[in-house]
């Protein structure tokens, strides 16, 4: 196969980038589209050229580094598949594919298709756990879980942090990846004690992070690779509303360390 | 040098018990004034660093991915051991215990294996107290599974991602604590040397990944949780970032590498397509569950598996292992598949792959059955491949996925070098010469939540630590180095990627110190990869400058590191006269193709100390004493 690949070209943070098109020939449909990638840097570093900056880590799918836009879809054409997972099958011979970094305002570039996405870190440290010191907790079967809510946080739970729906919303709102891990704990009979503060302060830093607000256009769950619901998102919603109609949490000082 | 691995004396049952009251404690309103550094933030990095932070350190945190949430841990798929024995099958501390010295064909250290189970009950409850969505039977209870060479169902698992799961636990307590301010979080920061002063590890230099820029961090301990070695081999089932080099930097500073050649390939991967490979995708083990492993009968039959009838077919696993059958453990899988194949009988193209099939567990349990269990293995073996497992047999083959062998530590998980901790993959110590299947995670949990916090606290309140801060000679000294390096490398100006060199250094590998390993093939190895190393630094290519992002750097530093490791790994394997585990000597095999281990000369562990530069390194060991098991011969027949 031979393709012609348009990327955006960014030599760092501060700088202007600009698309520039590579053909890529000797393609096998059998080659993940980062393999595809790999392939056509070895060549940019042979010709003595820069090869194309891009993350990527497991490469099967889980890790969430990998993120790329593809022909302006987030994570290509293949649907709940990541972009290392995404094989050259799902082109065709001559294609032109435009491939472009995640673009969302809380996502600035570092350097070609390669984005800053602490943020997401930060609206997890906000709230996004179960404040459980290592030590002190119960048996395992102490606290059980019926199936149907375990399930259901799982579902949730499978969310890798790849920041697909942030860069698939036209918002740039992060409330699916948010809105998973508020689901995910909130189903759990652990999660409760820290249930509404925790939508709370994690909505809050979602704002904090300039991301955008969410209008419910569902391109985010269209694009997720794990296909977290969208009714996550209903559930955030319910549990901020619920703490914002609670009189403010008084904090009490902290004792010790 | 003499290797004391602190043992505590007493029972086995009782040493940890004991041993945590022998240690010396940090006063509480102390242990803020210490400063420790953990590198890398997968299960052990993560759960230590918030598990400290949670005790009132200060902690630097690092990784060269862009979130923590990305270390390698996260692709583990197939579940974490504990003796909780919820199944009432019989299982026990001791039986955990017992399997994995077993498993590891008596290569481990007693107390630490003993340990580890011990504390692997404690890491469930600590999981679920996090929110770890573990599987669960209809009455709301954990369920478990067995698993990879356990008889036992002792496995508890978050569908196909229990990896991902826990080290999502470990993250969001990390980052709980990053958010309390006791844990400071340097993602896209590489780690490129340690810094020791007086002998004791004082720091670490780091490359940071966006910048450029190198820096110093002074400390009062260093903890290295940076995982296993097995991108040596070039394909494995690693993230294309895992690395050895903080290993190997602290390894050329003092830390003594133990059992480098004791590495895991795992029996069910999907098989190599081309060239361009860039890794090899693991299929959990658990799929040997309900998939029965077989090859024609005859060699070179090129019938589709649909058409070749049940007496035409050698399941070969259950035939040669009547009572393991399908879950015999992992280095006696794959070896056996790599004979198949080697007869001329494997599948798919190229024939390096044997059948994993699912046809009979459909039939008996029903597709919706077979689906809930595996789907999304199922899933994404069909998206690598475009073949419908759930109607044509998985074609799979071994890769290499866990390296036993790592830095050697002491019961307290320190190196050789004082003040210099090593967890989980990263070191040597629970796994002998082959790991058992859901006992990594175990591990690097077992280290990170409950071994390092107390042991740390030991270190340092025996240390009496003189203050240290990076205007000290020592970390401008390191810099100087770091920085020379980095320059030779990008001013080498040579013809070949830095990828180029590490495709030749890991067909090496596969090839003379892979599944079976020869002293004439280790031979050839030893004095191959000298020569390529030498190449490498005369004509490797790297372009760009260091004063920025620049991903072929970061990685012409990794393959000049694993070029170093890779000649020592197959000294080990050399030196090594036996078979065991995962290391399997082709002059030491029973007459039935089994690996032959010979206690008397090689009941130890090989700890190779740093010579300097072109020097050999040296060997001392660690005999290995076995008080409570006895030395058997492994057999799963």
């Amino acid at each position: 196969m031979q393709i012609t690949l348009r990327v955006w070209r960014q030599a760092g943070p501060t700088t202007a980038g600009s698309m520039v098109s590579y053909d890529v020939t000797g393609v096998s449909p059998e080659m993940s589209f980062l393999e595809m990638l790999d392939v056509l840097n070895e060549r940019l570093i042979n010709e003595g050229k820069l090869p194309i900056a891009f993350d990527h880590d497991c490469r099967e799918g889980i890790c969430g580094t990998c993120g790329l836009m593809i022909n302006g879809v987030a994570h290509g054409p293949a649907k709940a598949t990541t972009t290392c997972q995404l094989h050259m099958r799902s082109f065709r011979n001559g294609d032109v594919i435009t491939v472009e970094p995640w673009r969302a305002a809380a996502f600035p570039v570092l350097a070609d298709l390669v984005v800053d996405r602490r943020a997401l870190d930060r609206i997890i440290a906000s709230g996004g756990f179960i404040s459980a010191n290592t030590g002190g907790a119960p048996d395992g079967n102490a606290i059980p879980v019926a199936k149907p809510d375990s399930d259901s946080a799982m579902d949730a739970a499978a969310c890798i942090g790849c920041g697909a729906c942030v860069a698939a919303c036209p918002n740039g709102s992060a409330s699916l990846f948010t809105a998973a891990k508020v689901t995910h704990l909130g189903f759990l009979p652990q999660g409760q004690a820290e249930r509404y503060r925790r939508a709370l302060s994690m909505v809050q830093q979602m704002d904090i992070e300039h991301f955008g607000s969410c209008t419910l256009y569902g391109e985010c769950m269209e694009a997720c690779p794990k296909e977290i619901s969208i009714d996550t998102i209903t559930r955030m919603n319910g549990d901020f509303l619920r703490a914002t109609a609670q009189p403010p949490v008084k904090e009490a000082a902290s004792a010790g360390i | 040098m003499e290797l004391n691995a602190r043992v505590p004396a007493g029972p086995l049952a009782d040493k940890w018990e004991r041993h945590q009251f022998d240690l010396k404690l940090v006063n509480p309103a102390n242990k803020r004034k210490f400063t420790v550094i953990v590198v890398g933030s997968g299960l052990a990095g993560a759960s230590a660093a918030a598990s400290m932070s949670e005790l009132g350190y200060n902690v630097q945190c690092f990784c060269f991915q862009d979130s923590p949430r990305r270390a390698h841990s996260i692709a583990a798929q197939g579940g974490i051991n504990a003796a909780k024995n919820y199944q009432n099958d019989g299982d026990s501390v001791w039986r955990l215990f017992y399997d994995t010295i077993k498993g590891g064909d008596f290569r481990a250290r007693e107390a630490n294996v003993y340990r580890l189970a011990e504390i692997s009950v404690r890491i469930i409850d600590q999981c679920v107290a996090q929110g770890v969505p573990f599987a669960r039977e209809y009455g709301g209870f954990l369920a478990n599974r067995s698993f990879g060479g356990a008889q036992v169902s002792r496995t508890f698992y978050a569908r196909g991602q229990t990896g991902q799961q826990l080290l999502l636990g470990a993250y969001q307590a990390l980052e709980k604590e990053v958010q309390r301010g006791g844990v400071l979080m340097n993602s896209r920061s590489e780690m490129l040397d340690i810094v020791t002063v007086d002998g004791r590890a004082r720091g670490i230099v780091t490359r940071d990944l966006v910048t450029g820029e190198i820096e110093s961090h002074a400390a009062d301990a260093v903890v290295l949780a940076t995982g296993g070695y097995g991108n040596v081999f070039y394909l494995s089932t690693n993230a294309r970032g895992c690395n050895v080099t903080a290993s190997w930097r602290a390894h050329r500073r003092g830390a003594l590498f133990a059992n480098p050649c004791f590495t895991q390939i795992h029996p069910t991967c999907i098989p190599v397509s081309g060239d361009y490979q860039s890794k090899l995708t693991l299929m959990s083990e658990s799929l040997r569950n309900d998939g029965r492993v077989w090859v024609p009968k005859v060699a070179g039959d090129q019938r589709s598996p649909d058409s070749i009838p049940e007496p035409e077919r050698d399941y070969y696993l259950e035939r040669k292992y009547p009572s393991f059958g399908n879950l015999a453990p992992r280095d006696i899988a794959s070896r056996a598949a790599k004979e198949v194949c080697d007869e001329g009988r494997g599948v798919g193209p190229g024939g390096r792959g044997v059948y994993l099939d699912f046809a009979a567990s459909i039939a008996r349990l029903g597709e919706p059955k077979i689906a809930e269990r595996y789907g999304n293995l199922f899933d994404m073996y069909q998206r690598i491949t475009d073949e419908n497992p759930y109607k044509v047999p998985m074609r799979i083959y071994p890769a290499v996925h866990y390296t036993m062998g790592g830095l050697w530590v002491d019961y307290n998980l320190m190196s050789t070098v004082p003040g210099l901790h090593v967890l989980g993959e990263a070191n040597f110590s629970d796994h002998g010469a082959n790991r058992l299947g859901a006992s990594a995670l175990m591990q690097g949990l077992a280290d990170g939540y409950f071994v390092i916090p107390l042991t740390i606290g030991d270190y340092l309140a025996n240390a009496k630590l003189a203050p240290v801060g990076t205007d000290h000679p020592e970390f401008k000294r390191v810099e100087a180095e770091v920085n020379t390096r980095i320059g030779t490398l990008l001013g080498s100006k040579g013809r070949r990627t830095a990828d180029s060199f590490h495709r030749e250094l890991g067909k090496i590998m596969w090839e003379k110190c892979g599944m079976a390993r020869s002293a004439s093939g280790l031979k050839e190895a030893l004095a191959r990869i000298p020569e390529l190393r030498a190449e490498f630094w005369s004509d490797v290519k790297v372009p760009g400058t260091g004063a920025a992002l620049n991903q072929s750097l970061e990685q012409a530093g990794r393959v000049a590191d694993f070029l170093e490791l890779g000649e020592l790994m197959c000294r080990d394997a050399l030196e090594r006269e036996e078979s065991c585990g995962g290391h399997f000597r082709v002059e030491h095999q029973t007459d039935d193709g089994e690996a032959k281990r010979d206690d008397s000369r090689f009941c130890y562990a090989a700890g190779w100390e740093w010579a300097g530069e072109g020097a050999p390194q040296r060997l001392n060991k660690e005999p290995l004493a076995f008080e409570n098991v006895t030395l058997s011969a492994r057999s799963y027949k």
